[in-house]
């Protein structure tokens, strides 16, 4: 007798419709939708824009299939792109009437057209990877040490007008590689200058050193402040990042962060790649700084500058469009202080330009930097990839309150938009790279959704065949677990909505080929034990014993080289591993423990059983010892 | 149906010289073949920036290539990808500091090529000196973790001599996957690695069926050689050893013939290592055993004297 207790059956049965269930979201494909998202913080997604978004469909005569909520977007589902190409113009129109000033992004999107009662059970369809449904995919590479050097040119700026505010006299503050040297003529005024910046500035470590006649103070930041201000600057960076991809207007932008220093952002469905490689690798950020205007009207000096010896504390660069000049190192003022930036016109000149709003603390800065170099020039630097352009440098005509500042030199409307645009969507607290890019185009994605589902298909359909001719039922009884292996492995990666790739789609293939196994050597020890002149119901009872010793063996190695893979891989190798490992783990289960309830089924109950319908069985004349 | 229909246990273990002989000279070999002509890695673990792009009308490859070098690319790689419509274009790593932007330039270039015959843009690739080498080390060390884990497993489960003629077996399966992309210069991709490294986990599998076999015989029956229980062990598994590979296979060539060119390479590392996989994990492994002096007594684990019951 082969039964199972029943509690085991139960299980069976409710693993098997568990996995029946969230399979079932993925045969119902993707229908065309909008997705309508907030891009300013203030602007939040509520009932009331459901609303009105309803109601622009239904003024401009859209039918929809159903519109979604959540807490960042409303997205509304259609039966065809025509149809949502339209409602996209409609809600565009209707929710943001200054494209100027947009406060929300309409994004064209897919939706999963599974009925709702699937999707409230949370039932929903895998996550395509980006090599399946097209986009782009870029790793960025985080210069951290670029976040320390820009922290401490702001520190020594800080610095600088906290020894003024004192009154302790210093022979120059200066950034050396990573560190802040301040430079005294005496000690006392070292000292006493040791005290006062070590209570304001707690993450330097200070070090005294005489060099000639000056006393220098030498400044490191601490490790725990090196690591704080890397994290920030990567955190910094991230929302930078996603208020630029909002601005793009993406579906479902992926910004994450990955290992230490880097920042992994996929763009489903993006296909203008230059467009999105501009705005992401666009690192501009905005600096104020002084006019050296002395040496800047000194020909012999500026002659020596260009080529390539400026005097020190001083560089050298070119006014957009205009004269040399030479620019103090120590900086103002940067792009943080900046709350907005509009394009728009100059009052005067009808010229581009750019109008900025600054904080508070911006503000404060900038009126006291005015009013003390009321006659001298400032200048206002884009800096893009670590190479900095004088946008504009103008005389000061008196002190500027109010934290209104406007920028205009030269530009035209479109890069008047960008520069605003940059400006706007947050500066990065530290320069990036584009370390690695992928696009793949939307055909290419179907294509490979096609082939992968084919070759699967075509091994499982080659495997069925055989086992069902070489086994007969037992062979049949294997395909069905093979099946509900399937079956099972993709509920799990619905469930965890596991990112499905192309390299997973092969281990899918490649992990049934390997399951059957555990089917062959159950099915082949039936045999063995028959030929051994077991009984049948023995046979079947010994066979699943014995072989699943060593179907755990195997399987565990297996597994041991696909954790490794997870551990170690990373894009295509990752997606991979994950459907590998769990894979393994669902073939386990139903090759042992499904195909057996069905053998029991079948077998298990019936008193007497003459023959078992596995296929032949030979016996040798001479029995094998 | 039955395939195998075996009287006798085949007398494998006779042989065990020649098969590892055959071993040997076929690592070697693909050793050479590794050293003087090295693998050809794709440019995620080298870098650099890869374009698939597909045209309306086959486009002529050496125009292409030709405007490339015009344009200033240095050693540009052009060549058909699936059909004579699609084409790859691979461009190394240059010092230039815009790398990311290589890609755009290329489509102009491209575009300068052919002005009836617009290219249409499939796939861009573009992978940075420290992703490459990144992915090399990470590579090795998941080879690396693949084998200690394998070792202590089966050292724990069996005994360390299986462990290391398991390790050993499939490892040369490893190189001589290795060994056959360097003598065709096949492409060398990140798929393929994973695919090498699934197979070795796949192929250890082997050798730990024929394995178990071995320590069941070993125990059950008494007065057999050492290379006869091997005999035994292999004669009883042989069919289903075959019979396995075969239906992985079968799933192995449905790839190979429906998956296109992205799991060309895939399937075809995992057809060698299949079939290296039956020969190594059978005739490697077990004839190592032999060597390394594995008996009867590893098994039978002495009588423990029954701990006397404290009150």
């Amino acid at each position: 007798m082969n039964r199972y207790p029943l509690w085991i059956n139960i299980l069976v049965a409710v693993a098997l419709a568990l996995g029946l269930l969230y399979t079932l979201p993925n045969f119902y494909g993707e229908a065309p939708a909008v997705q309508v998202s907030s891009v300013k913080a203030t602007v939040k997604i509520d009932n009331a824009l459901f609303g009105r978004v309803e109601d622009t469909l239904k003024a401009a005569g859209i039918t929809h299939d159903g519109v979604f909520t959540d807490p960042n977007s409303i997205r509304v589902r259609f039966k065809d792109g025509d149809i949502q190409l339209k409602a996209k113009d409609a809600i565009e129109k209707a929710l943001n009437p200054v494209v100027a000033d947009a406060s929300y992004s309409v994004a064209l999107n897919l939706l999963s057209s599974s009925p709702l009662w699937l999707t409230n059970l949370h039932a929903l369809p895998m996550y395509l990877g980006l090599d399946l449904r097209g986009g782009v995919h870029f790793l960025l590479q985080v210069d951290m040490k670029g976040a320390l050097t820009k922290r401490l040119d702001a520190t020594s700026a800080d610095v600088r007008s906290l020894l003024r505010d004192k009154n302790l006299r210093h022979a120059g503050i200066g950034r050396e590689g990573m560190t802040l040297v301040i430079k005294f003529r005496e000690t006392e005024t070292r000292d006493k200058a040791r005290g006062v910046i070590g209570d304001v500035q707690p993450d330097l470590i200070f070090t005294e050193s005489q060099d000639g006649a000056d006393f220098k103070l030498v400044g490191k930041l601490s490790p725990a402040a090196e690591k704080r201000i890397q994290e920030y600057a990567l955190k910094q960076n991230i929302t930078t990042l996603h208020n630029r991809i909002n601005e793009l207007g993406v579906a479902e932008p992926v910004i994450q962060q990955q290992g230490a220093d880097r920042i992994v952002v996929q763009l489903p469905g993006v296909q203008d790649t230059s467009k999105a490689k501009d705005i992401l690798g666009r690192t501009a950020t905005l600096e104020v700084r002084m006019v050296d205007d002395e040496n800047s009207a000194n020909a012999t000096v500026m002659s020596q500058a260009a080529a390539g010896q400026p005097p020190l504390g001083t560089e050298y660069y070119t006014e957009r469009g205009g004269r040399p000049l030479l620019v103090k190192k120590q900086v103002v003022l940067t792009g943080e202080r900046l709350t907005d930036a509009q394009p728009g016109f100059d009052n005067q000149t009808q010229e581009p330009a750019v109008h900025l709003t600054l904080d508070s603390a911006g503000a404060r800065i900038f009126k006291e930097v005015t009013r003390d170099n009321v006659g001298k020039r400032m200048s206002i630097l884009l800096i893009e990839k670590g190479k900095g352009e004088v946008v504009t440098a103008p005389v000061i005509r008196s002190e500027i309150g109010g934290g209104r500042v406007q920028i205009s030199g030269r530009m035209s409307t479109i890069e008047a938009n960008d520069i605003a645009l940059l400006l706007r969507a947050g500066s990065l607290a530290a320069p990036m790279d584009i370390i690695e890019e992928r696009t793949i185009g939307p055909s290419l994605g179907a294509e490979n959704i096609q082939k992968g589902f084919h070759s699967t298909l075509g091994g499982f359909a080659a495997i069925a065949v055989f086992m069902s001719l070489y086994y007969l039922l037992f062979g049949f009884v294997s395909v069905l677990a093979l099946a509900s292996n399937v079956m099972l492995l993709f509920a799990l990666l619905s469930m965890l909505q596991a990112t499905l790739t192309l390299p997973g789609i092969a281990a899918i293939a490649l992990t049934l080929g390997m399951a059957i196994d555990s089917n062959v050597l159950i099915n082949e020890r039936i045999r063995e034990e028959l030929r051994n002149g077991e009984s049948p119901q023995a046979a079947i009872f010994a066979g699943y014993e014995r072989a699943f010793g060593t179907i755990l063996d195997s399987n565990v190695t297996t597994l041991i080289a696909g954790v490794a893979l997870l551990i170690f891989g990373s894009g295509p190798i990752r997606g991979f591993a994950v459907v590998h490992c769990l894979g393994i783990l669902t073939s386990i289960f139903s090759s042992v423990v499904v195909s057996r309830a069905l053998i029991n089924l079948i077998y298990g109950s019936r008193r007497k059983v003459d023959k078992l319908s596995i296929g032949q069985v030979w016996k040798p004349g001479v029995q094998a010892k | 149906m039955e395939f195998f229909r075996i009287k006798n246990d085949i007398p494998f273990m006779r042989h065990a010289l020649v098969f590892n002989i055959i071993s040997l000279i076929t690592f070697i070999l693909a050793v050479v073949f590794l050293v003087t002509k090295g693998l050809h890695l794709s440019i995620e673990f080298t870098g650099g920036t890869l374009l698939e792009v597909s045209y309306a009308t086959a486009p002529d490859v050496e125009k292409v290539r030709n405007r490339l070098l015009q344009d200033g690319f240095l050693d540009p790689q052009v060549q058909n990808f699936g059909s004579s419509r699609d084409l790859l274009i691979r461009v190394p790593l240059t010092k230039d500091s815009d790398t990311a932007k290589v890609s755009d330039r290329v489509m102009v270039s491209l575009n300068a090529v052919g002005d009836s015959n617009p290219p249409q843009l499939k796939r861009v690739e573009f992978v940075g000196p420290q992703v490459g080498k990144e992915l090399a080390s990470d590579g090795a060390m998941a080879l690396l973790l693949v084998v200690i884990g394998i070792v202590i497993y089966l050292a724990i489960r069996f005994e360390w001599r299986f462990a290391i003629s398991a390790i050993i077996a499939n490892l040369h399966d490893v190189v001589i996957i290795l060994g056959f992309f360097a003598f065709f210069q096949w492409e060398f991709s990140l798929p393929v690695l994973a695919a090498v490294l699934a197979v070795l986990g796949y192929s250890v599998n082997e050798s730990v069926v024929v394995f178990d076999r071995v320590r069941e015989t070993f125990k059950k029956k008494r007065g057999l050689t050492t290379p006869q229980v091997l005999n035994y062990a292999i004669t009883s598994t042989i069919s289903r050893t075959i019979i396995t590979h075969g239906c992985t296979q079968m799933m192995v060539t449905s790839m190979l013939i429906f998956g296109g060119a992205a799991l060309h390479y895939f399937a075809l590392a995992l057809t060698i290592g299949i079939c290296f996989g039956i020969y190594s994990s059978v005739l490697v492994a077990s004839p190592l055993v032999m060597w390394l002096g594995v008996s009867r007594e590893h098994f039978i684990k002495p009588k423990k004297e029954k701990e006397e019951a404290v009150v």
